[in-house]
């Protein structure tokens, strides 16, 4: 199983072309008010992530996830879960 | 952050619409002349944008059903069936759907959205799953998440994501509800159902419910909806719907062979908590089945009306939905276009309905047609008419 540091690598890599430019990107980052994400840009990140982990992310999760930090420690538990 | 303060991008939004001349979301209709035609400030409109699929809702026998039902039982029911008890018209109503779905029962809801969230919240629970098409209706993705199940989204009609992520669920599989529409009602376009259901007999244990609600009335040979169209109306474990389209009304149902679907009913809160149908929607409703049934000369006049205003967009050189159907979205890159289109439609005597993200399911503005068997030929060239001004004044810009 990747580790956390292995998974923020790969999340943070897949949100550089999404987030808008000149945006730095922090494990502390906020999605929607530093990157100004809207509700198509999580998605768009969600599917690339699911296709780079072969794995499926709930929609449950998305009140729990505002920054960087946050998505990337959801997404290392679904991993272990699977 | 105070209780308000979350709303003040929208009421940005709103301003800069307003600013915009665009009224799209307070336009107040002073009279509806008929199932397409209805004056705003004055102005005489052709209705494109109202989802009356078939121009039922002007039809003499259901004005006359829902007048003698209002005289004989009254204007509303004033309580849920679980409480109140329910009218012998609301049975009948339920026996005739299952008569026409071929089915052996149906829960008839107050509307499409209450049927949707009852039936999906009530289905699921903690521990079950639900894989949603990605451009399922707003009822859809609501329902899912009062039920507390998880919640997986597949690529828009794309049976090859949606097998993908079957596969992922393993033993989960028999807690899993596989959710998409026949017609999805933003774009216009068609789930590739026998495609859906060949994945879904891959996987057996799952079940698939197909939510009809712009498909009845529209497609299969007796308009039973798109799993009729497909040919696996038996792969299709729940049908759900609406009475507020072809039928022209205001309503839901859900149709299943399950034997315990009757439970379902006494579990359902959105039905349980919700006051029943009036009896004049539930006579109306009566009616215009009965009419959809009897006559599919209005499927065809739908097609036709359908067919020859997408040929006539394609051809002015809009950007439209995928494929040619009863909803004809014109889209949009930036919705600045969308609002002045719109405006400019409204000026030449034709309302159609403005669609701007995150409603949208790619960030596009559309303007949204629908046409129905109500259009007169004169109407829907008089519609393609309006666009095709449009097109010589804005140019490049309205594609």
């Amino acid at each position: 199983m990747p580790t956390y540091e292995d998974i923020l690598a790969i999340v943070t890599e897949l949100i550089k072309p999404l987030a808008a430019a000149g945006r730095s990107i922090r494990e502390d980052t906020d999605l929607v008010s530093d990157l100004e994400f809207d509700s198509l840009k999580v998605m768009n990140l969600i599917e690339q992530v699911e296709d780079r982990f072969d794995v499926s992310v709930p929609l449950n999760i998305l009140p729990d996830i505002r920054t960087v930090r946050d998505f990337t420690v959801q997404l290392q538990a679904i991993l272990g879960d699977n | 952050m105070a209780i308000f303060d979350k709303f003040q991008q929208l009421a940005a939004t709103r301003r800069a619409m307003a600013e915009s001349g665009i009224q799209s979301i307070n336009v107040v209709m002073d009279r509806v002349v008929s199932a397409t035609e209805a004056v705003v400030n004055g102005r005489s409109l052709i209705l494109a944008g109202t989802n009356n699929y078939l121009g039922l809702t002007f039809h003499p026998e259901c004005i006359e059903a829902a007048c003698d039902a209002t005289r004989t039982l009254g204007t509303g029911t004033t309580g849920s069936r679980v409480a109140n008890g329910s009218y012998s018209t609301h049975v009948q109503l339920e026996t005739e759907l299952a008569d026409y779905f071929r089915r052996r029962s149906v829960i008839v809801f107050s509307t499409g959205y209450v049927a949707n969230l009852g039936m999906l919240s009530t289905l699921a629970g903690a521990g079950d799953v639900f894989v949603i098409d990605a451009d399922c209706h707003a009822s859809i993705y609501d329902g899912c998440r009062l039920s507390g199940a998880e919640i997986i989204r597949f690529r828009h009609n794309d049976p090859g994501d949606l097998e993908k992520r079957l596969r992922r669920l393993g033993a989960r599989i028999e807690n899993t509800l596989i959710v998409v529409e026949g017609i999805y009602s933003m774009l216009g376009d068609r789930a590739p159902l026998g495609d859906i259901v060949a994945v879904k007999r891959r996987y057996p244990g799952a079940f698939l419910v197909v939510d009809e609600a712009h498909s009845l009335g529209v497609l299969g040979s007796h308009g039973r909806g798109m799993a009729e169209e497909a040919g696996v109306e038996a792969d299709v474990d729940f049908i759900i719907g609406t009475f507020s389209k072809s039928l022209g009304a205001i309503g839901g149902y859900c149709a299943s062979d399950h034997p315990d679907l009757d439970l379902i009913r006494y579990a359902n809160r959105p039905y349980v908590f919700t006051a029943s149908s009036s009896p004049a929607i539930i006579a109306s409703t009566r009616r215009a089945l009965g009419i959809l049934s009897a006559h599919p000369e209005l499927r065809q006049r739908l097609w036709d009306n359908a067919r020859r205003l997408y040929a006539r967009l394609q051809e002015l050189g809009y950007r439209l939905g995928p494929e040619p159907s009863p909803i004809i979205a014109v889209r949009f890159a930036q919705r600045e276009q969308a609002y002045a289109l719109w405006t400019a439609l409204i000026e030449r005597g034709v309302y159609v309905n403005l669609v701007v993200p995150p409603a949208t399911p790619d960030g596009s503005s559309l303007l949204r047609c629908s046409a129905s068997a109500g259009h007169t030929p004169d109407q829907i060239a008089t519609i393609g008419n309006a666009f095709a001004d449009l097109k010589r004044l804005f140019g490049a810009a309205s594609a």
